[in-house]
């Protein structure tokens, strides 16, 4: 098949499905709000047409080069320990992704959003926000610098909470490769506890929304660093065939 | 190398925090060409409370049927600064409203060419993935012809179709649960 004839017709390679396990379900009990808010039919399965092999796309000129410090938002410096949160962007076929969006938000360090309807019993902090965005560089690398954000509680079952994490949304190249997610840390005793993070049944898939403690970024008499890198879908990695 | 792709989690109630700063209510810039509409709505729980801690992102082709995408390779026009994204937050009782031009007809799968459409994704605190689906037009012909629709059991087709309120406003609404629980897709 002509490769181009094809593409014109919008026939691209297509995105492999999700791995089974490495997904939540839309109906996870433990978290009790899904159950009110989970499709009950099954969805349609329908082949990937142009309209979701293609995607928005966002460059350096929808956002601020400092947009990616979450502690140089205002006069002062944030309360907390200082972080550097950096990483690949990647696709199941181990290539970068990049120049692509990626958007975070996260509690300050005593785990209290700017939010309205947050109404934890916990300081807000005049010097921070809690939300930043970059996009990937061309090996699909990104760098954060925040605030470590604190554990808070959440009402889903008796004394529950939320172990430390931060809020990641990406675009990839397609609408097909949009995800939102969230960061772990190493070695948070909530973890165990935590339906959200949980509902990824399969334990490695789990594991890899868990940051790694990344010695090599920390800044000297600065910051600790995590790594963190993140898989969009990936295409087949032959076209598929009429 | 083969790898997996992370796993999804929910944008939970703090959504606004991160994802205001690029809200687009009015898809089409001002250079756009085509038949403007308001589409307005409610996303819905099983309860059929509306969710306020939602969001929907729209992506779309211009009048013309062509994606601002490079690998769109149809030769049909695009106008500058035409994104096709838009993002809307729901409100205290669930409402969600924006302007775009209704989109062009593309090409689907074979020699197939789809209705004019929008591609909804739907966020919201209580989903731990986004769910995909589609806004079709009313009075719109080419429905019938639909390569993504004729895989809608028949009788669930309407909650994929706008339905028209008045003069270029057009009413849709997201349904979790429940009679008329709205279509969604497994790409």
């Amino acid at each position: 098949m002509n490769k181009r004839a094809a593409a014109k017709r919008g026939e691209l390679p297509r995105y492999r499905s999700y791995h089974p396990g490495t997904q939540p379900e839309y109906n996870y009990p433990p978290y009790a709000s899904t159950q009110k808010r989970c499709p009950t039919q099954p969805l349609v399965v329908a082949p990937q047409t142009l309209s979701e092999l293609t995607g928005p796309v966002f460059g350096y000129g929808d956002i601020k080069p400092t947009d990616n410090d979450l502690t140089r938002q205002h006069r002062g410096e944030p309360i907390g320990e200082r972080i550097v949160v950096s990483g690949r962007v990647l696709d199941e076929n181990g290539k970068a992704v990049p120049h692509s969006l990626v958007e975070v938000w996260q509690a300050n360090s005593s785990g209290r959003y700017p939010h309205r309807t947050d109404q934890h019993d916990a300081p807000l902090d005049p010097n921070f926000s809690g939300a930043g965005r970059t996009v990937t560089d061309a090996e699909g690398r990104y760098r954060f610098v925040s605030i470590r954000p604190g554990e808070y509680p959440w009402r889903n079952h008796y004394n529950a909470w939320r172990p430390a994490h931060i809020h990641f949304s990406l675009f990839g190249p397609a609408f097909l490769t949009r995800m939102v997610t969230q960061m772990y840390f190493p070695g948070d005793p909530l973890l165990e506890f935590d339906p959200m993070y949980n509902s990824i049944a399969d334990q490695k898939a789990r594991i890899r929304l868990i940051s790694v403690f990344d010695w090599e970024n920390t800044v000297p008499e600065w910051a600790l660093a995590y790594s963190f890198d993140i898989v969009l879908r990936g295409r087949d990695a032959t076209p598929m065939e009429p | 190398m083969s790898l997996y792709a992370s796993g999804n989690q929910t944008v939970g109630p703090y959504l606004h925090i991160g994802l205001d700063w690029l809200t687009t209510r009015d898809i089409a810039a001002r250079g756009a060409k085509g038949e403007r509409v308001a589409i307005e709505g409610r996303l819905l729980d099983g309860e059929g409370v509306g969710v306020s801690d939602g969001l929907v992102e729209i992506w779309q082709a211009n009048s013309h049927g062509k994606y601002a995408h490079p690998e769109d390779q149809q030769k049909k026009k695009l106008e500058r600064g035409f994104r096709g994204f838009g993002r809307i937050p729901t409100d205290d009782q669930g409402a969600f409203r924006f302007t775009t031009i209704k989109p062009g007809r593309v090409p689907g799968p074979g020699a197939t060419s789809q209705a004019p459409h929008l591609v909804v994704a739907v966020f919201m605190r209580g989903m731990l993935k986004h769910l995909a689906t589609r806004i079709y037009f009313p009075d719109e012909q080419s429905n019938a012809e639909d390569p993504l629709l004729k895989l809608v059991p028949p009788a669930r087709r309407a909650t994929l179709i706008a339905k028209r309120k008045a003069e270029g406003a057009l009413e849709w609404n997201i349904i979790l649960q429940g009679k008329n629980e709205t279509v969604f897709f497994d790409f």
